[in-house]
């Protein structure tokens, strides 16, 4: 069953210039068809400026789209009385750590969300215990954010978030700010959530290696969906990804260049390990 | 020099002081700030300063913590000392110009210092030991009250609350942005006071711009987590009223009661102690 869809998805903002007169539209989102399945691990990449960030805050109803439709849970984003349903099921995270904990504890600040949900006390507290173990974070839970690191702050807004009790979580590139460790425990944690409580997960990104751990990849370019697939589709076509300015992962690049050296490697290797074997393999 | 401002931040630790019901503490705060201003002895001092003391030990937040905070608004003390000193009306002891070193401007001017170092270590002690969420808690429910009147209590705690949380994150900036400034050449030590205020017009506009931009991302994050108000939202730590809090009440009682005593006996009526009759 689809979790999320959108037809035809078109989102313009119109460029004004310092008086106020309109200089023009942009189309920021456009004509974008998803459909995401419950359970599913999603990587949306593009540079900077390609209009993935549009499309996340569409999917939980910070943006409504100018033309065509977003169904959440099968509701409609438009439609206002499911307003906080849609935020409910598609909890988001944020880029800037700082800028989304609201709590000076971190276990007031993943109570936030299920405070505003009107769930009770109780049942809070199990809610905060049960996310900060998910994301590894139980210990620090009286802990001011303000002496966290990167890592352990994005943790801590993504167990804000899982304690909303979500079925999908968009993560808006939680990693941008974060140094290589942190970007791995904040990805380590989202994979975790993504096996175990089979939470649906659509990771906003331009760190590939990020992405080969999904299910399925879209890539944006100037708002429209231009290459999708599996990581293995999607990483063999090393050119295309080139031409739209983007990396692959270092193991295919190797591998590619292998490959075009007269190496038979087969298309698609991911990760350091798997080029270890293929080359043993020879 | 930034980081030296205690102010609204809070000190992790597990005492009896932290537990404590916000309510109390806030009332109690109010209570203390007030009773500073209902006597004009040393007595009452020492009674005021030995019931505070005695707060912080029993809130294990170190003592140099706090005084690390009152450097800051130092100045603003130094101040207030120098006009109490200077131009209150009495006897003269040194005249220079207009400036007159009177007995009554001297004793005026030193229990204001008095007074004024034991109402912000007070004040500072609350801040220190209560989250902002319990402290919202705590204004929310004792203002609820005004609900009545429309006045909107949650709209307004839930404002101070996140103003005492970005306290430090924009302490931090400040430095950043500073030292960016520093390293291009803008020079914030100056002696000309002018100057001096027209230096920091290249830290304020940054800073101003990126406090828009932060409470921009927290409103967006804040809907995103279905904040809408204080309508229908519940606690995940709802105050309840304990048995340490009705010992602090009493507690605060006995201080109020003693110091009204040690007025008693030093001004001779009630009445004068409230400043009712002169």
């Amino acid at each position: 069953m689809s979790l999320i869809k959108t037809k035809n998805l078109t989102f313009e903002y119109i460029r004004r210039d310092d008086e106020g007169n309109v200089e023009g539209i942009t189309k920021a989102v456009d004509d974008v068809n998803l459909d995401i399945k419950q359970g599913d691990f999603i990587t949306i990449l593009g540079h900077n400026g390609s209009g993935k960030s549009t499309l996340a805050k569409h999917l939980n109803a910070i943006l409504y789209p100018t033309e065509g439709t977003v169904w959440v849970d099968g509701k409609d984003t438009n439609e206002d009385e499911y307003l906080w349903d849609i935020r409910q099921t598609a909890g988001m995270v944020f880029q800037n750590p700082d800028n989304q904990i609201i709590g000076q504890v971190v276990e007031e600040d993943v109570g936030f969300g299920p405070e505003n949900m009107g769930v009770a006390t109780k049942e809070i507290w199990e809610r905060v215990e049960e996310s900060l173990k998910a994301v590894g974070m139980y210990e620090f839970r009286k802990h001011s954010p303000n002496k966290l690191s990167g890592g352990q702050k994005q943790r801590v807004s993504i167990a804000g978030v899982i304690a909303m009790h979500p079925k999908c979580i968009i993560l808006d590139e939680p990693t941008a700010m974060l140094d290589p460790k942190g970007r791995k425990e904040v990805i380590r944690a989202v994979r975790a959530l993504n096996d175990v409580e089979k939470v649906t997960v659509i990771l906003i990104t331009h760190y590939m290696e990020e992405a080969i751990y999904s299910d399925r990849i879209f890539v944006m370019d100037k708002g429209s969906i231009v290459m999708q697939g599996t990581p293995k589709q999607v990483f063999s076509q090393v050119e295309q990804l080139k031409e739209l300015r983007l990396d692959v992962p270092q193991a295919t690049l190797l591998a590619y260049e292998l490959q075009k050296a007269g190496v038979k490697l087969e298309d698609g290797i991911l990760s350091k390990e798997g080029l270890v074997e293929a080359l043993c393999r020879l | 020099m930034l980081k030296d401002i205690t102010l609204g931040q809070y000190y992790q630790e597990d005492s009896v002081i932290h537990r404590l019901d916000p309510r109390v503490k806030l009332v109690g705060t109010v209570l203390f700030m007030i009773s500073l201003f209902l006597f004009n002895n040393l007595i009452g001092y020492g009674l005021a300063a030995l019931f505070l003391f005695s707060a912080i030990k029993m809130s294990k937040v170190p003592f140099k913590f706090m005084v690390r905070g009152m450097r800051a608004i130092f100045l603003l003390l130094l101040i207030t000392v120098f006009y109490n000193l200077f131009l209150t009306k009495g006897d003269i002891l040194w005249q220079w110009g207009f400036l007159k070193l009177t007995k009554q401007g001297i004793e005026v001017a030193v229990y204001m210092m008095i007074r004024l170092t034991l109402l912000i270590i007070g004040s500072s002690l609350m801040t220190l030991t209560t989250t902002p969420n319990q402290l919202t808690d705590g204004i929310e429910s004792l203002l609820s009250p005004l609900k009545i009147f429309k006045v909107p209590v949650h709209e307004v705690a839930m404002m101070m609350s996140i103003a005492l949380r970005f306290i430090p994150i924009l302490m931090e900036e400040t430095d950043k942005i500073m030292k960016a400034q520093i390293a291009r050449g803008a020079q914030f030590e100056s002696k000309n006071l002018f100057k001096k205020v027209k230096a920091l017009v290249p830290l304020l506009v940054p800073l101003i711009i990126s406090a828009f931009r932060r409470a921009n991302d927290l409103a967006l994050a804040m809907e995103a987590r279905c904040y809408r108000g204080g309508e229908g939202r519940t606690k995940m730590k709802p105050l309840k009223y304990r048995g340490r809090d009705a010992v602090a009440y009493v507690v605060m009682i006995m201080y109020l009661v003693a110091l009204i005593a040690v007025g008693i006996f030093t001004e001779g009526s009630l009445l004068k102690i409230l400043g009712l009759v002169a």
